[in-house]
């Protein structure tokens, strides 16, 4: 495996303040197991100053490196460039969509962490009620997990929200990540305000069931899941709330 | 009347810290930040909250620092925080005869330890080696990087102030006699370059502080030591698992999310923009957690990455140099307005900020005590919500 290296044309969005957007194309040398993340980052190094894009953590913890990845939406700290494309490949790297382009791959997601805030949406969660171990030979804690936490798996990348088809159309609609959020929290544990948010036109009942959300998450969340439990949720609590 | 100013370079772990502390003063402080929050070491931190037990021995200062931090920061922003303690284990000879020292260190500063029986060790986490040899309980704990940094960084918004995201900074700006006035940015986003005053500029960018210094002709004695780090696809334990022996290599096992991350290695490098990653080490993360947790060898790598820390010293050898923070004010060097704050590691970040605001507001001729300690710090998430 030493010095296994390929060269791979990165085609980067552009675009600055008001400008019109356009593809720069650095051929880049890359191993084949780097993340695409690694390089984007030596593009603004090694060749340009200018590129502008979100990351922090380089491990799938912090959500903030997600962009669309010849065309799908990617988790680019964790994606590895052997398994997108080949020795002399093109990746096409864009900012997610369905958020405002702040500069290059840097978008505002200012409007989702508002409506994470809204409804709630838990960052910690007891370790009893965190989803069980999904692989074999993994084992649980079994003294005094119930009073352990752990923090949760959505890592707020809004990946979801860029996969979905429904925002294209209704820009109001909440989004995948904020109704996961909000089933997540619980109804029942939730004020009046929030279950008015997510029982309208731009809340639980605009998901088209595209499942895109589910496709595209890097965390295993579920939020399709997610959302149409929030839809027995919001069932559950009108009726409570109409007959006590 | 204008209020007392500063610019600090830097949005990492000290800056945002030190955002915050001083904004709560009351001072007006604007951040300067070449990319996103926490975009350089601060957000590739392995996570580990540390109990001051790694540190117990060698380096007691750092571990007294730590010990008592660890226990504020439980308090002041817990919804970052995974509050589960971690263990020190014992899986040979050495570790086992090290473990003297460790009790005797942990007592000196004041860390609250238990040791329990290997078979109860299991229990509790069952992916331990089975043939561990001696385990002690501390309260460790795991927190998220770019979540810590910016629940700083929203409450600082909170009371004023104000960050410039995506803006580098060109050069320093002179009064004609040396002093620094403020900072020539240029904002990424858009192309523009302008300038921006204060009463004082605080370099607080870690391992690049020595470039910002040589902006001053000032020089710092900060050590860039990169380390790599391996998350696996598997979450194996609930608590921070910590080699009970002197620092090493591959020696911490945390648990993120549904990960757990192996750290790490310590090298130096000459370009700091862009630390690869060194091959050999992955494999080396790998025999050293699997000493520990031997079932990492049935998880997959999922993030391989690096993160450079600001070791302040002159020494020669990555490790041995402590890992206290400094504060340098340049004006002993003739050139006022000017101070750097570097070194440190993540979970001291709020004491990092205090002594450095108060040299500021000492300078600044601002008597506000720091009140830091008791705030609990706002949602991360406001920083993108609250008008800057």
């Amino acid at each position: 495996m030493a010095e296994n290296k390929w060269t791979v044309n990165f085609e980067i969005y552009r675009q600055k303040g008001q400008g019109a957007p356009k593809f720069e194309t650095f051929a880049m040398e890359v191993r084949p197991d780097e993340y695409v993340i690694d390089a984007v980052e030596r593009i603004w190094a090694f060749h340009d100053r200018t590129l502008t894009y979100r990351h922090a953590c380089h491990h799938s913890t912090c959500g903030a490196c997600g962009m669309r990845v010849n065309g799908v939406e990617k988790l680019t700290c964790i994606t590895a460039i052997q398994s997108i494309t080949r020795n002399g490949g093109t990746v096409r790297v864009e900012p997610l969509r369905n958020f405002p382009v702040v500069s290059d791959l840097v978008v505002d997601m200012g409007k989702m962490y508002t409506r994470l805030e809204q409804v709630g949406f838990r960052t910690t969660v007891p370790l009893n009620e965190a989803p069980p171990p999904d692989s074999q030979g993994i084992q649980r804690d079994r003294g005094a997990s119930t009073e352990l936490e752990r923090l949760v798996d959505c890592i707020e990348c809004g990946m979801c929200i860029s996969a979905c088809p429904v925002p294209l159309t209704t820009p109001d609609y909440l989004g995948p990540a904020v109704l996961a959020g909000a089933q997540h929290r619980g109804l029942n544990q939730s004020s009046a305000q929030v279950l008015a948010l997510v029982d309208s036109s731009d809340g639980v009942w605009r998901c088209h069931s595209a499942y895109e959300c589910t496709a595209v998450c890097p965390s295993s969340v579920e939020p399709a899941w997610r959302i149409m439990d929030l839809r027995k949720q919001v069932v559950k609590e009108r009726f409570k709330r109409i007959y006590g | 009347m204008s209020k007392p100013s500063v610019i600090i370079i830097g949005a990492g772990f000290t800056g945002v810290a030190t955002a915050h502390d001083l904004a709560q003063r009351g001072v007006q402080v604007d951040v300067v930040e070449r990319g996103p929050i926490a975009n350089g070491t601060s957000g590739r931190t392995h996570g580990l909250l540390h109990s001051g037990g790694r540190y117990a021995v060698k380096d007691q200062e750092s571990a007294i620092e730590c010990i008592d931090e660890n226990m504020i920061l439980r308090k002041i922003v817990p919804e970052v925080i995974e509050p589960n303690g971690g263990m020190f284990v014992a899986v040979d000879e050495s570790d086992l005869a090290y473990g003297e020292d460790f009790i005797e260190g942990t007592q000196a500063c004041h860390i609250p330890i238990e040791e329990i029986k290997p078979e109860e060790a299991l229990k509790m986490e069952p992916n331990l080696n089975p043939n561990l040899l001696a385990a002690f309980i501390v309260p460790d704990g795991t927190f998220d990087p770019l979540r810590l940094a910016l629940s700083f960084a929203a409450t600082a918004k909170s009371n004023g102030a104000r960050f410039h995201t995506y803006t580098e900074v060109k050069n320093l700006l002179f009064d004609g006699k040396g002093n620094v006035t403020g900072v020539h940015v240029w904002d990424r986003t858009n192309g523009q370059e302008r300038d921006l005053y204060a009463d004082i500029t605080i370099n607080a960018t870690g391992a690049w502080a020595g470039e910002i210094a040589a902006m001053a002709e000032v020089e710092v004695p900060v050590k860039p030591t990169p380390g790599v780090m391996v998350a696996y696809d598997r979450r194996l334990v609930e608590r921070s698992i910590n080699r009970l022996n002197k620092p090493g290599d591959g020696d911490i096992v945390l648990p993120q999310r549904r990960m757990v991350v192996v750290g790490t290695t310590s090298y130096s490098v000459d370009n700091l923009d862009y630390v690869p990653v060194i091959e050999e080490q992955i494999d080396q993360m790998l025999e050293q957690g699997a000493q520990m947790i031997p079932s990492i060898r049935q998880a997959k790598p999922r993030g391989v990455y690096t993160a450079t820390r600001p070791l302040v010293g002159s020494g020669t050898s990555g490790r041995s140099i402590a890992r206290t923070f400094k504060f340098f004010d340049h004006e002993e060097s003739g050139v006022g307005g000017f101070v750097t704050i570097t070194g440190g590691k993540a979970t001291t970040l709020r004491l990092m900020a205090e002594q450095t605001a108060d040299h500021v507001c000492e300078k600044l001729g601002v008597s506000t005590p720091c009140m830091t300690k008791e705030t609990p710090l706002l949602s991360y998430r406001l920083f993108y919500s609250l008008p800057n």
